[in-house]
């Protein structure tokens, strides 16, 4: 069966990937004789103070949204299933120092920690990928972990090692795969995070950065004539709430499945 | 209980030097306004560093800063001169008071919510609340706040837009005026979160053995659910609610910069305007140290909830 939220995110993700055919005009094309005005049929969200086309800024913006939350997510997983298998998987006091890691990473707040990380560095896209992973695998570890712990007192993990398997083979073949549906569930909370945290650092002006256009960066320069253009504000907030709910729907049902 | 705050410490230890060194990481390190700077000449930059201990080796920086933090010694502003604790002192109640009344609100709408939800699973209360759950979870915060303005105070005039208070007219009805959106965006999106978390709980609870067998004995259904499912329910719900509340001492960043709520949020996001480091290590230390506090405190809350946690 075909679900709506896959199907939303997949037209989403069509539309980011396929932005520069399928938006009306160019993102940082300027028309000052039709600025600051609000949806019609020519634009269909408005234009902005340069006469920018609002969808054609929200289409690109969405390449940069969904490249974020995506491979954010995936390097949070990937550095997630590393420090939680490792410290299911050994238990002892390298669980206990890992945990505790995790623990102190995870108290301090993520939001303020990336903005004063994003004005230190100043980062580039690709390396606000990594900084948002690198703020976002506390989760993943933790539930690894979990599983690891349980898993491993299992009878099958028991039998295989006495069967002669050794450790790497225990992890990639008896642990890692009954744990991927933890895994996956993390994951898209990770990717619906990870699309809030670059659409708040970029509303704080510290993400991406103008001209480019990501959904963060376009609400934050809504702000200024709220009053006047709040078409604005509306356009790039609806699509990260329509996002961010798909993933979250998408979610859902891995969460609730019996494995 | 010993054994958590024993545990608190190195995770303390960990938190101070993660923050330590991401200050030190930036370019010029807290030198870096003065580089930026064509004024000030290189062999200023030169006494500076050694006169404010930049010279040293890290480790013993590091371990001045957190000796004199402990003992409360927060260094100066490096915006405005001022003491870094008088600075935070003064944006301490504002901060109280938006995230006290937001937590209270949030609890008002969770418990009922999340129980009437649970105890009708599936009925129409339950899909409405779980699909205004799920958005809350989904929504971003600041944009709700811009939402809200729009219609609030743009368009229907009912609400200040933003401040905590009109200049000059500061009586207790304008001071409430400008609660309410701030307030109402920081309650929703913790409700939805709670809420979802109570009536998981609650539901578990329900079909636990101990629940059915004092149905069986015939408790009343009001008794099984406020007095067996509740009273479990919301002894796991503190720890979540307590993470949150810590909120109360790093002040809610987002929420508090888009309506311009002068607490320690808007502290944060002016000090790192300025890239003021002392007072964003200030906060920043703070914030971490109160989630770890706080999640004591939330053990010690489960464990007077529910008697069997405290073992």
């Amino acid at each position: 069966m075909i679900r709506l939220p896959a199907v939303v995110l997949g037209c989403l993700i069509a539309a980011a990937v396929a932005a520069p055919l399928v938006a009306p005009y160019a993102p940082d094309r300027i028309d000052l004789s039709s600025r600051r005005q609000g949806p019609s049929l020519s634009h269909w969200f408005g234009t902005d103070e340069l006469g920018r086309d609002v969808l054609a800024r929200v289409l690109h913006g969405a390449r940069v949204s969904l490249a974020v939350g995506l491979l954010s997510a995936a390097i949070a997983a990937a550095i997630g299933v590393a420090i939680g298998g490792i410290a299911g998987y050994a238990g002892g006091a390298v669980d206990a120092v890992l945990m505790r890691a995790t623990d102190g990473v995870l108290a301090v707040p993520r939001l303020p920690l990336l903005m004063i990380a994003a004005v230190v560095l100043q980062p580039s896209v690709p390396l606000l990928i990594v900084l948002i992973g690198l703020a976002g695998w506390m989760e993943t570890a933790r539930v690894v972990r979990a599983e690891f712990r349980t898993l491993g007192g299992r009878g099958f993990v028991e039998g295989a090692r006495a069967a002669g398997a050794g450790h790497l083979r225990v992890l990639a073949r008896h642990l890692l795969p009954n744990a991927a549906q933890a895994v996956a569930v993390s994951l898209t909370l990770a990717v619906a995070r990870g699309i809030l945290l670059e659409s708040a650092l970029s509303f704080f002006g510290v993400g991406v950065r103008p001209p480019q256009a990501s959904w963060g960066n376009m609400l934050y320069e809504s702000q200024a004539t709220l009053a006047s253009e709040p078409w604005l504000a509306v356009a790039p907030g609806i699509f990260i709430l329509m996002t961010t709910i798909s993933v979250n729907l998408a979610g859902e049902p891995l969460a609730s499945q019996p494995d | 209980m010993t054994h958590r705050c024993v545990h608190a410490i190195p995770l303390l230890f960990i938190i101070s030097a993660l923050v330590f060194l991401l200050i030190h990481a930036a370019p010029g390190g807290p030198l870096a306004i003065y580089l930026s700077n064509p004024n000030v000449r290189p062999q200023d930059i030169e006494r500076l560093r050694h006169a404010l201990g930049l010279d040293r080796p890290l480790w013993e920086q590091y371990w001045s800063w957190l000796a004199a933090f402990v003992r409360g010694d927060w260094g100066y502003s490096f915006s405005d001169g001022r003491p870094v604790a008088s600075r935070i002192a003064e944006r301490v109640p504002a901060t109280l008071e938006l995230v006290g009344v937001s937590l209270a609100c949030a609890a008002a709408l969770t418990v009922p919510a999340g129980v009437y939800a649970a105890v009708r699973r599936g009925g129409w209360f339950d899909r409405v609340t779980a699909s205004a759950s799920l958005a809350g979870m989904s929504l971003p915060g600041f944009w709700f706040g811009l939402v809200l303005q729009i219609v609030f105070a743009i368009h229907l005039g009912w609400l200040p837009s933003s401040g905590r208070a009109t200049p000059g007219a500061d009586d207790f009805a304008d001071h409430l005026q400008h609660l309410v959106m701030p307030a109402a965006v920081l309650a929703v999106v913790l409700a939805s979160g709670w809420s979802r978390y109570l009536r998981g709980s609650v539901i578990d609870v329900l079909g636990q053995p101990f629940v059915v067998a004092a149905a069986a004995r015939g408790a009343s259904r009001q008794r099984l659910v406020l007095r067996h499912a509740l009273r479990n329910a919301l002894g796991s719900l503190v720890a979540i609610v307590a993470v949150d509340a810590a909120l109360l001492v790093s002040g809610a960043v987002v929420t508090e910069s888009v309506f311009a709520w002068p607490g320690l949020g808007s502290l944060f996001t002016e000090a790192l305007a300025r890239r003021d480091y002392t007072v964003l290590m200030a906060l920043l230390m703070l914030s971490a140290s109160a989630v770890v506090l706080f999640n004591i405190a939330a053990d010690v809350a489960h464990a007077a909830i529910d008697p069997r946690v405290a073992r």
